[in-house]
């Protein structure tokens, strides 16, 4: 119906097993990281992009904790159109993003980071979306689809 | 899982072996800078070869012992960043600029010898 949720509407094939890694702490980011990194390189995704793709899973699950200490990443393998690609789903119940705009913006931080991890992660994936209830929680999902 | 840091010469060595977490970034942060003046170190490598990823609060911390090394009197090289890593740096638009790079060990250690000899350290020896 609208412009902004042409990418979820399509159809979407589960291809394989998914990992879904709770959020809670520092470490579970690395895990995140490293469970995501070894399903995209079961899909056969070449090593710059399973680099891109793991940077883009430790910066989402970073968000988690550092701004609602707790939530899940989901990743799934997906085919689209004969194509198939990664999903990341990074989701939490957390305080929600006040004005999604500025959290997009390259350098704003409210936590005296670097202002990188959204629009950062929106540059290294192929697709980005972002749902975010202020006061309920935010979920972004990305995806990389193999050339 | 903590970076073992050797000493060699004038130089500290620090060779990450695995994924680190936030923690154990700000613990290497932090032994580094109290390790450089306890031995006297010129100069501090950190060795990230065995890193599949340097995400936005890796670079921050690196950047950060390169900067606090530099208050403390040494020099710091990062060596070793992979090309799928410096791929995913740029895209997120992270940088160490001013802060030394090189390829390998070697080179760094070759790096931070010519910084040793070069002007500023030999004061009177050039004009």
């Amino acid at each position: 119906m609208t412009g902004r949720g042409r990418g979820l509407a399509r159809r979407l094939a589960l291809i394989a097993d998914e990992v879904r890694v709770p959020i809670d702490c520092d470490a579970d980011i690395v895990s995140a990281r490293q469970k995501g990194r070894e399903l995209a390189s079961q899909c056969g995704f070449p090593t710059t992009d399973l680099a891109v793709i793991a940077t883009a899973i430790s910066e989402l699950a970073r968000n988690i904790v550092r701004y609602a200490v707790h939530g899940e990443v989901l990743v799934r393998l997906v085919e689209a159109d004969g194509k198939r690609g990664i999903e990341v789903t990074a989701s939490d119940d957390g305080p929600g993003i006040a004005d999604i705009t500025l959290a997009l913006q390259d350098g704003y931080s409210t936590s005296g980071g670097l202002g990188l991890g959204l629009p950062g992660t929106r540059r290294l994936m192929d697709e980005f979306e972002l749902l975010s209830d202020f006061g309920k929680g935010t979920k972004v999902t990305v995806r990389r689809w193999k050339r | 899982m903590q970076v073992p840091i050797l000493k060699q010469g004038a130089y500290l060595i620090a060779t990450v072996q695995s994924a680190l977490t936030d923690e154990d970034l700000k613990q290497l942060r932090d032994t580094l800078v109290v390790s450089v003046s306890k031995v006297r170190a010129r100069g501090v490598i950190v060795d990230v070869t065995a890193l599949d990823v340097i995400d936005s609060f890796a670079t921050r911390t690196l950047r950060d012992v390169a900067h606090m090394i530099r208050l403390r009197g040494a020099e710091t090289v990062i060596c070793g960043i992979q090309p799928e890593v410096a791929f995913s740096m740029v895209k997120l638009g992270l940088s160490l600029e001013g802060i030394a790079t090189s390829l390998d060990l070697e080179e760094g250690l070759a790096y931070l010898d010519r910084k040793g000899k070069g002007p500023g350290q030999e004061v009177g020896t050039h004009r």
